[in-house]
C-alpha cells in the first residue's frame, strides 16, 4: 500500500505544485476561482479520456503516440506560461502604477486568467492520465488487494494535494507587493522545466537525435528520486543526469521569455514617454 | 495593437528555436531491440545492445496491468498501457550497464541494458 501511495504522490506532485504556484499567482483576480477550478476539472475530465484510450494513442506513429500526445501538451502548456510571464511583468508594472495613483488594489485590472487556467488544465491532464491508468490496473487488472491498493492511491493523491496547498500557503505569506516577483519566477522556472522535459519527450520519442549525450551526473549530490530531488523536479526541472538537449531547452525558454518580456518593457516605455533617453 | 504584434513576435521565435532543434530526425537504420512484461518482470532481464548507436527498443506489455519504464540512467521514462507495444528511443550509450525498472512493480519489474 505504501508503494502505491509513493507512486501516485509522485504523479500528484507535480500538477499540485503547479496549481499552488498559479493560484498565488493570482491571488486577488477576479474570477480566478472559477477560471483554476474550470482548468483543473476539464484536465480530470481530459485525463479520463486519455487513459481510456492510452492503448490505442500508445500504438499510433509505430509506438510513440504517448510521446506525440505529450510534445503538443507540454508545448501549449510552455506558450501559455510564456505568455503569462512576459504579459504580467508588463502589465503588472502599468497595472502597480495606476494602483497607486488610484489607490486600488494592485490585482483588480487584471483580465481573467485564461492562459493559466490552461495550463493548470494541461498539467493535470497530464499527471492525470498516468495516474489514472495506473490505478484502473487494479480495479480491472488482476493485481489482488485493490482494496488496499485503492486506499494507498487516495492517501497518495491527498499527501501530493497537501503539499500544493502547503506551496499556496507558504506563498501567501509573502508581502502583495513581493508576491508579484516571487510567483512571476516561480512561473518562469516551471516554464523552463516543460521546456526540459519537452527535450526529453523528443529524444525519446527518436523526433530528434541532436545533443543526447549525457551533461553532468549529480546523482551523488541529489538523487533524482529522493525526496528533495523529486520535489526539485517538479519545481524547477531539477535532472541528476540531463541531456544537451534538456539544458538547451531550458536555457533558451529562460532567455527567449527573459528578452520578450524586455522588449515589451521598453516598447512600453517609450508609449509612455516618447523622449528616447531611456534608463533600460 | 503594436503589443499583440510584439508577442506574436517572440512566440514566433520560440517556435523557431524549437523547430531549430528538430532538424535531425530519426533514420530509419538504428538497430532496434525488444522487451516483454510478463508477470511484472522484464524479459530478458539482461538486454545487450551495440554502444555508441541509437537504439530503437520496443517494450512489449504482456500483463493486464500497466507499467511505467523507467531509468534514471538511461534518462527514459514511459508508459506502456496493458497489451501494448510502445516505443522508446535510447542512447547512444557508452559501453557500460544502465538500470532500468517498472516503476508500478518495483518489487519485480527490473533489468539492465548492457551496451557493449
Amino acid at each position: 500500500m505504501f508503494a502505491t501511495a509513493l507512486i501516485v504522490f509522485r504523479e500528484t506532485l507535480e500538477a499540485a505544485l503547479f496549481i499552488g504556484i498559479v493560484a498565488a499567482a493570482t491571488r486577488g483576480v477576479a474570477g480566478r476561482t472559477l477560471w483554476l477550478s474550470a482548468g483543473v476539472l476539464s484536465g480530470m475530465i481530459g485525463a479520463l479520456a486519455l487513459a481510456a484510450g492510452a492503448d490505442r494513442i500508445g500504438a499510433w506513429a509505430d509506438g510513440i503516440g504517448q510521446d506525440l500526445v505529450n510534445v503538443w501538451i507540454l508545448t501549449i502548456a510552455l506558450l501559455m506560461l510564456a505568455w503569462h510571464c512576459i504579459w504580467v511583468s508588463t502589465h503588472g508594472r502599468e497595472m502597480s502604477q495606476e494602483a497607486k495613483q488610484l489607490g486600488t488594489s494592485t490585482r483588480d485590472g487584471e483580465r481573467t486568467p485564461w492562459a493559466l487556467s490552461l495550463a493548470v488544465g494541461l498539467a493535470v491532464l497530464r499527471e492525470g492520465a498516468e495516474t489514472v491508468l495506473f490505478v484502473s490496473g487494479f480495479v480491472t487488472g488482476s493485481n489482488s488487494g485493490s482494496h488496499t491498493m485503492l486506499l494507498g492511491s487516495a492517501l497518495g493523491l491527498l499527501a501530493g494535494s497537501l503539499l500544493g496547498v502547503l506551496m499556496y500557503f507558504g506563498l501567501s505569506r509573502i508581502r502583495p507587493h513581493r508576491l508579484f516577483a516571487v510567483t512571476n519566477t516561480l512561473v518562469l522556472l516551471l516554464a523552463a522545466a516543460l521546456a526540459s522535459q519537452l527535450a526529453r519527450t523528443l529524444a525519446q520519442s527518436g523526433l530528434v537525435t541532436a545533443w543526447s549525450d549525457t551533461l553532468w551526473d549529480s546523482t551523488w549530490l541529489l538523487a533524482a528520486d529522493s525526496p528533495l530531488g523529486t520535489f526539485l523536479h517538479a519545481l524547477i526541472g531539477y535532472d541528476a543526469r540531463p541531456s544537451g538537449l534538456q539544458l538547451a531547452f531550458y536555457i533558451c525558454a529562460i532567455a527567449i521569455i527573459g528578452l520578450a518580456t524586455r522588449q515589451m518593457r521598453l516598447r512600453q516605455a517609450r508609449r509612455w514617454h516618447p523622449n528616447p533617453v531611456l534608463g533600460t | 495593437m503594436k503589443t499583440g504584434f510584439a508577442l506574436g513576435g517572440s512566440l514566433r521565435l520560440l517556435l523557431a528555436a524549437m523547430a531549430l532543434g528538430v532538424c535531425t530526425f530519426a533514420s530509419a537504420g538504428d538497430p532496434e531491440a525488444g522487451l516483454t512484461i510478463r508477470n511484472h518482470r522484464f524479459e530478458p532481464a539482461e538486454l545487450k545492445i551495440p554502444a555508441n548507436q541509437r537504439v530503437k527498443l520496443t517494450v512489449h506489455n504482456q500483463d493486464d496491468t500497466p507499467e511505467e519504464f523507467e531509468s534514471h540512467q538511461l534518462n527514459r521514462e514511459k508508459l506502456v498501457p496493458p497489451g501494448a507495444k510502445v516505443v522508446i528511443f535510447i542512447g547512444p550509450l557508452k559501453p557500460g550497464r544502465y538500470d532500468f525498472w517498472g516503476e508500478y512493480n518495483e518489487a519485480t519489474a527490473k533489468g539492465v541494458v548492457v551496451a557493449e
